[in-house]
């Protein structure tokens, strides 16, 4: 699960975290004023960013589903068939489907996630009538041979393995286990090693031919080619697929109610400390006003409160963040850090402090223009390549927004008012957090539940 | 699912591109060396590309500062990275993880700045920044609106020479670059297998020492330390300005002249940098990890080679071709010979870094499956190996590893901040611009006697480590407790 790699804040690319919808300000960049909602002669949709800087095509587009449609008993089934798909189709074995992508430097992969089942597809423009013949193969032919099957069977196992004595990993399904119990989203993506041996090619056949269908299909495509070409492509690409999904209804979910704390033991030099609780949907009216405190509070920049308490003044921890997470049956908000095991209980009393403060007095004016200035401006830096640009077109796609929220979405920035943010805040953080921590046993196994700010 | 790494084999820490494995999509490896922007043309079978983006323009001023521009015209966006010519590899020995701990050191503030204040400029204008060190150099970026590359330039060219440590910051951030040791290595089995290895193949050059320094070491640092370093590398004739983005040279130039032009030089730092060098390699090494987390056995084996810096015509690129050839993805040798063939391992994967100063390393990673032994592993390895030095490589497979690297250079121009990095680190460690523009021709010039003599030469036992990363099932020692 993406959210729960962990931050480097001084190293590398400080990217806006995946599942963050990002836009970019008006007429600010070479997506400004071009995206077009192609639909194909077969009815195929598409929003579109022709761009001929570079001789490249970049496509992403999802299904509806993703893991949530995996049986109670088989998680990792939506997983192990996006590692798959590229494992031969048609005529194809897995040799010559490899042979064939490699030779013409096609990226093609897959991915289940929570809600969706996305798949990537880049490549040189003169290559792209190969591209798409090969995702169309992909999609509907698939082999599913047991050879293969088995060798990814191993592969996924192997990463299972490793995980299953990395704390952040642990922690990570542990939070959703307690923020979630029962219902799909507490299960992990990518399976466990109990449930991915029992995943049979029966099984990832009926996945496929449930999942993968035009009506719940959203495509996001940027790059050199013209609109007309792209629209037989996507025909002869997605036409094929059945006309609906079949899919298990999900029902909505509220996360737990903070406050609740779990320790893991494990014997590892820095302690995990994951937190988090109840978010705010992407449709909710006071969504914007919490993207922005949260900003406040712990967002992905070298400023925030938790930053500037845990890391700056107190030198707990090299990483902490805190990030709003939306999905199509719930929310949540998430954090993470890693401290040393002496000065975990620190470290967390430190984020609940934090916590506390601001779901009782809110950001101050001056926090709140701030982070609304960011904002506002960082948006054209996140889609400043073809992949980044059709990533978010797709992600607005999901989230239901319109094909101008480009345009819109300063505005909206700009209306949050002080009273709407701390009006989120204390709908965020008034109850504390669920906390994860998993460490040495020294401290927090014996430490009590922290208390929770008074909600007035 | 294609070719997986085998584990974590990142060397240092914070190396955006070269001497790190850079992990695609799918995690399949990349050795992404040295990429070009300009007149990429594409060997046959695939036609001939047209690239429309400018060449870089390059000049340097008068203190010594060599700048770069990289035009990219579609988001009114620019990059700002200044590369010190100083890494891990230029520390005092008993001062390891200096480097690092000044990258950290550079964010609190000058007399003209105080701390925080670059940062909250960066922010307010919706920019994002950040840092990196490696074993060669260490940089400093931030991303911002075009109309803003002035302030930036005027925060980084104070910071050049008026940076002000107080203990009250230093010692803080001393502990979040311990705690940043324990999240990076002290965490994680594959990255101490990682420093183990390197400080077995480096037996006399300082690549042996990791990045982020020895923990006992780090722990000691101080002010001083970190004052005395940075007055000894950080000047303009030891830095490398890049400008990428919606910028025009000819605006560029006279702002850097202004702006970075009056900051005077230090004639003590060596236009060359000069280490201890390695012997030539007497005998081969072998290295295990065993921790008690470990619950997914790894090997991985290390040939210390030359870098695209020393190494003779031509083959730098042989060695970007063998290690494509070797490791990257389903059509490789040692992922098709121990992960399909035979189904010894769950992955297989090989890269070469070539962007360094001094001889580099070539790495085989490889995941055995449960009861596999790892003798078993290195027996196919060296079946490929030998096979590789006494055949010719097969046309079909020569072309397809030359287009996949050759596309890189163009999937590489989508992208402002990877070009910045690659010409970036490329003319830290010595090479020119033109050596970048050329590597895809070199690539292309590469023959299969070629990668046979790389391999043969090179891919030799007394050049290797191979390190052994598996459980330690042994009565639980007392950690200490860091």
């Amino acid at each position: 699960m993406r959210m729960f790699a962990p931050r480097a804040l001084r190293i590398g690319l400080v990217a806006a975290a995946s599942f963050v919808a990002a836009a970019l300000s008006t007429s600010s960049s070479f997506a400004a004023a071009k995206i077009q909602r192609l639909v194909s002669p077969g009815g195929i949709e598409a929003w579109f960013v022709p761009d001929a800087t570079v001789p490249l095509i970049a496509m992403e587009y999802a299904f509806g589903g993703g893991a949530s449609q995996d049986p109670a008993d088989k998680s990792g089934l939506g997983h192990m068939v996006a590692n798959l798909l590229d494992e031969g189709s048609a005529d194809l074995d897995s040799k010559t489907y490899h042979e064939r992508l490699d030779r013409r430097a096609i990226e093609l992969s897959f991915n289940a996630t929570r809600d969706y089942f996305r798949g990537s597809l880049r490549m040189l423009k003169e290559h792209r009538t190969e591209a798409f013949d090969l995702l169309r193969t992909a999609l509907t032919k698939p082999r599913f041979e047991a050879n293969d099957i088995e060798r990814v069977r191993a592969q996924l196992l192997s990463t299972l393995r490793r995980e299953s004595t990395n704390p952040n990993s642990i922690a990570g399904r542990k939070f959703l286990e307690l923020a979630f119990g029962d219902h799909p989203y507490g299960r992990q993506a990518s399976g466990t090693l109990a449930s991915i041996p029992t995943i049979a090619a029966a099984d990832l056949r009926s996945y496929a031919g449930h999942v993968l269908a035009r009506d719940t299909l959203k495509i996001a495509v940027v790059g050199d080619i013209d609109a007309a070409s792209l629209g037989v492509l996507l025909d002869q690409t997605f036409g094929g697929l059945p006309a609906k999904a079949e899919l298990v209804a999900v029902p909505d979910v509220v996360a737990a109610k903070p406050p609740q704390r779990v320790f893991v033991a494990l014997d590892v030099p820095q302690t995990t400390v994951t937190f988090g609780g109840p978010g705010i949907k992407r449709a909710d009216p006071d969504f914007m006003a919490g993207y922005v405190v949260n900003h406040i509070l712990g967002g992905g920049t070298l400023s925030s409160r938790l930053y500037h308490e845990v890391r700056e003044k107190r030198g707990l921890a090299y990483s902490v963040y805190e990030a709003l997470l939306w999905m199509e049956h719930s929310a949540l908000f998430i954090g993470s850090t890693g401290t040393r095991a002496d000065r975990a209980a620190d470290t967390v009393a430190a984020i609940d402090q934090e916590i506390r403060r601001i779901a009782e007095q809110g950001p101050t004016q001056q926090e709140l223009d701030e982070a609304k200035s960011y904002l506002k401006g960082s948006q054209m830096l996140a889609l400043d390549t073809s992949s980044k640009l059709a990533s978010a077109l797709l992600q607005y796609q999901l989230d239901n927004l319109p094909i101008d929220y480009i345009e819109k979405r300063n505005a909206i920035v700009d209306a949050v008012t002080l009273d709407d943010a701390k009006r989120a805040a204390k709908r965020l953080w008034a109850n504390g957090l669920l906390t994860v921590v998993v460490g040495r046993a020294a401290q927090a196994a014996a430490e009590p539940v922290s208390t929770p700010p008074r909600a007035n | 699912m294609t070719a997986a790494s085998g584990g974590d084999p990142r060397p240092g820490l914070g190396i955006s591109s070269p001497r790190k494995f850079v992990q695609r999509r799918g995690a399949s490896l990349i050795a992404a060396a040295l990429l070009a922007v300009a007149a990429v043309a594409l060997p046959k079978p695939a036609a001939a590309q047209t690239v429309t983006s400018d060449p870089p323009a390059s000049f340097t001023l008068g203190n010594g500062l060599q700048v770069v521009v990289i035009p990219d015209r579609r988001t009114p966006v620019v990059t700002q990275m200044i590369w010190y010519k100083v890494g891990s590899a230029d520390e005092t020995p008993g001062k390891s993880g200096l480097a690092h701990f000044l990258e950290h050191l550079m964010f609190k503030g000058t007399a003209n700045h105080p701390a925080g204040e670059f940062t909250q400029t960066v922010l307010r204008i919706g920019g994002n920044e950040n840092a990196f060190t490696s074993t060669d150099y260490t940089g400093y970026f931030q991303r911002v609106p075009r109309d803003q590359l002035g302030v930036m330039m005027g925060f980084e060219a104070d910071r050049m020479t008026g940076l002000i440590l107080k203990d009250e910051n230093v010692l803080p951030e001393r502990d979040v670059v311990l705690e940043e040791f324990n999240m990076r290595v002290a965490n994680n089995p594959d990255a101490r297998l990682t420093e183990q290895i390197m400080a077995a193949l480096y037996l006399n050059h300082p690549y042996g020492r990791p990045v982020i320094g020895w923990h006992q070491e780090i722990e000691k640092l101080g002010r001083e330390d970190a004052l005395a370093f940075y007055k000894r590398f950080y000047a303009p004739n030891n830095a490398t300005l890049v400008i990428a983005g919606d910028v025009d040279a000819k605006d560029v130039r006279p702002m850097a002249e202004k702006i970075y032009g009056a900051i005077p030089p230090q004639p003590s730092i060596a236009p060359r940098r000069i280490r201890p060098q390695e012997p030539t390699p007497a005998g081969p090494r072998t290295v295990t990890l065993a921790d008690p987390r470990v619950e997914q056995n790894a090997i991985r084996r290390y040939y210390l080679v030359p870098s695209a810096v020393t190494a003779a015509a031509g083959e730098s690129a042989a060695l970007d071709v063998l290690a494509q050839l070797m490791g990257n993805g389903a059509n490789s040798y040692l992922y098709r010979a121990l992960v399909i063939d035979h189904p010894l391992a769950v992955s297989a994967g090989a890269s070469y870094q070539g962007t360094a100063v001094d001889d580099t390393y070539f790495m085989v990673a490889a995941t055995p499956k449960p009861g596999v032994e790892f003798s078993q592993i290195e027996q196919v390895i060296d079946g490929v190996v030998a096979d590789i030095e006494a055949n010719a490589v097969r046309a079909e497979d020569l072309e397809r590893v030359k287009t996949q690297l050759i596309a890189e250079a163009i999937y590489a121009q989508d992208n402002q901040a990877t070009l910045a990095r690659w010409y970036g680190a490329a003319l830290t460690v010595g090479l020119s611009v033109e050596d970048i523009r050329a590597w895809p021709d070199r690539i292309r010039a590469v023959t299969s006697d070629q990668v046979r003599a790389a391999a043969q030469k090179w891919l030799t036992k007394n050049r290797s480590v191979t390190g052994y990363l598996i459980k330690d099932t042994t009565a639980k020692l007392q950690e200490k407790r860091s």
